[in-house]
């Protein structure tokens, strides 16, 4: 009876944050598959400039930690005039963090298309660009997927930490019930259950139909 | 640059440092708990008994899947509900040694599915103990494909320590928290906390690349392909 109570009195917050953690999730993804698509190309690039800026970028988001990165945005980058709301600070930093970790798994999958993609796409007279597009790109989506699908839940974690800085997603309303009714098992409990849910009943399974679409397709053309 | 101190900078460096070495200690210990639960874990798995190992693997998976920050909370205010009193270090301690746990028994699990299949049957057919089977064979030749898991693992735990300040353990995020809310500045605190982040976990991530081909060259498992 007692968690029936706690569910009719305090479930509807929790889902309200449960649909934020989803927002700044789906945000947070964009970000992380646009930086690391980016990130990932330039590793690669013959340029030293741009691959030592990629590099830069990778390191020092892989090399420090996230709630670090997520104070320094949210504190420290109004100081140099760039003031972002802290919704858009939470998804933003969540989704460069993923992005540099992203960007490992795009580099590494694109060098591990068989060398003789490259060299067919060459004796085709494939433009650079058409070769990425057409040929390299594809296969490499479909060795990275399962790469991503850890990642994605490795984000969705993350997008926890952003209720530090007071966005009120579900580990915020959890940490708010916690405070008001002390009912720590049924509040950090109950949003433990909900992030297991996010993760394992739809990102894994959507990301598994992912894979099976993906190599249906490559076998198909 | 802009309006950095270097005054203050220099005067806020040795409470830095110290917290550095909270951070380090936190890891450390972290990271000692993860290595041996984690074993637990794995060989709990490895187990006949079925229930055993369905419970064992949904409780990695759970732990996985969920954010470590809320689990430290879940720790830290679970006990008083019940009357048991947990210092933020000792909830801090268990929640990310259990995390890592989880992590790391997926890394054990993985080598020992690495190790050739006939090694497992040549110990049974030379009659092996299950302790000299696994000590004498198996484990030794499980190291090499544990070890960059491992190396990863151990500078995630490092870098995972800052939610330990949600808490109150004074380790460096907190103490860069505490130091901006006693100056009113907080480009130096937190910049100084990223900086000593990158020169701890780059040296060592560049330590461990090396320490693991050293091993691979060892064991003889380098491959010229």
């Amino acid at each position: 009876m007692g968690y029936i109570d706690f569910l009719s009195n305090h479930g509807g917050r929790l889902l309200d944050g449960a649909i934020i953690t989803a927002e700044q999730t789906v945000m947070a993804i964009l970000v992380a598959l646009f930086l690391a698509v980016t990130m990932g190309l330039m590793r690669l690039s013959s340029n030293l400039l741009i691959r030592g800026a990629a590099t830069v970028y990778i390191e020092i988001f892989r090399g420090t930690s996230l709630l670090v990165q997520l104070f320094w945005i949210f504190f420290v980058l109004p100081l140099f005039g760039i003031t972002l709301d802290k919704f858009t600070a939470g998804f933003l930093t969540v989704g460069m963090n993923l992005g540099a970790y992203g960007a490992e798994v795009v580099r590494g999958a694109i060098i591990s298309v068989p060398r003789g993609q490259y060299e067919a796409a060459i004796a085709l007279n494939m433009s650079a660009y058409t070769r990425m597009r057409r040929i390299i790109f594809p296969q490499a989506i479909a060795i990275m997927l399962p790469a991503w699908g850890n990642l994605f839940i490795e984000l969705l974690k993350g997008t926890a930490l952003v209720a530090l800085i007071a966005v009120t997603d579900l580990m915020f309303q959890a940490k708010q019930i916690n405070s008001s009714t002390f009912l720590s098992v049924e509040s950090f409990g109950t949003a433990l259950v909900i992030y297991y849910v996010m993760a394992r009943f739809i990102i894994t399974p959507t990301m598994r139909r992912l894979e099976a679409v993906m190599s249906r397709h490559l076998v198909r053309n | 640059m802009f309006d950095w101190k270097w005054d203050f900078t220099l005067q806020i460096l040795p409470r830095l440092i110290e917290a550095t070495g909270n951070t380090l200690m936190a890891a450390g210990i972290g990271y000692g708990i993860a290595l041996i639960v984690g074993l637990v874990f794995t060989l709990a798995q490895k187990t006949p008994y079925r229930a055993l190992t369905f419970i064992v693997r949904e409780t990695v998976e759970f732990i996985r899947s969920t954010p470590l920050v809320l689990q430290i909370f879940f720790i830290f205010y679970v006990g008083p509900q019940f009357g048991i009193r947990l210092s933020p270090w000792v909830s801090g301690m268990i929640a990310i040694g259990l995390h890592y746990a989880a992590y790391l028994s997926e890394v054990y699990r993985g080598a020992l599915d690495a190790v050739d299949k006939g090694q497992w049957e040549a110990c049974v057919a030379l009659n092996c103990s299950p302790r000299r089977t696994y000590f004498g064979i198996i484990l030794p030749q499980a190291v090499p494909a544990a070890l960059p898991g491992m190396g990863n693992y151990l500078v995630g735990i490092f870098k995972d320590t800052p939610m330990l300040s949600v808490i109150g353990v004074a380790e460096l995020l907190h103490t860069a928290n505490a130091l901006g809310a006693e100056t009113y500045r907080f480009l130096e605190p937190y910049t100084m906390v990223g900086l000593i982040f990158l020169a701890i976990s780059l040296p060592t991530a560049a330590g461990l690349r090396i320490i693991e081909a050293w091993t691979r060259r060892k064991m003889g498992l380098t491959r010229e392909d």
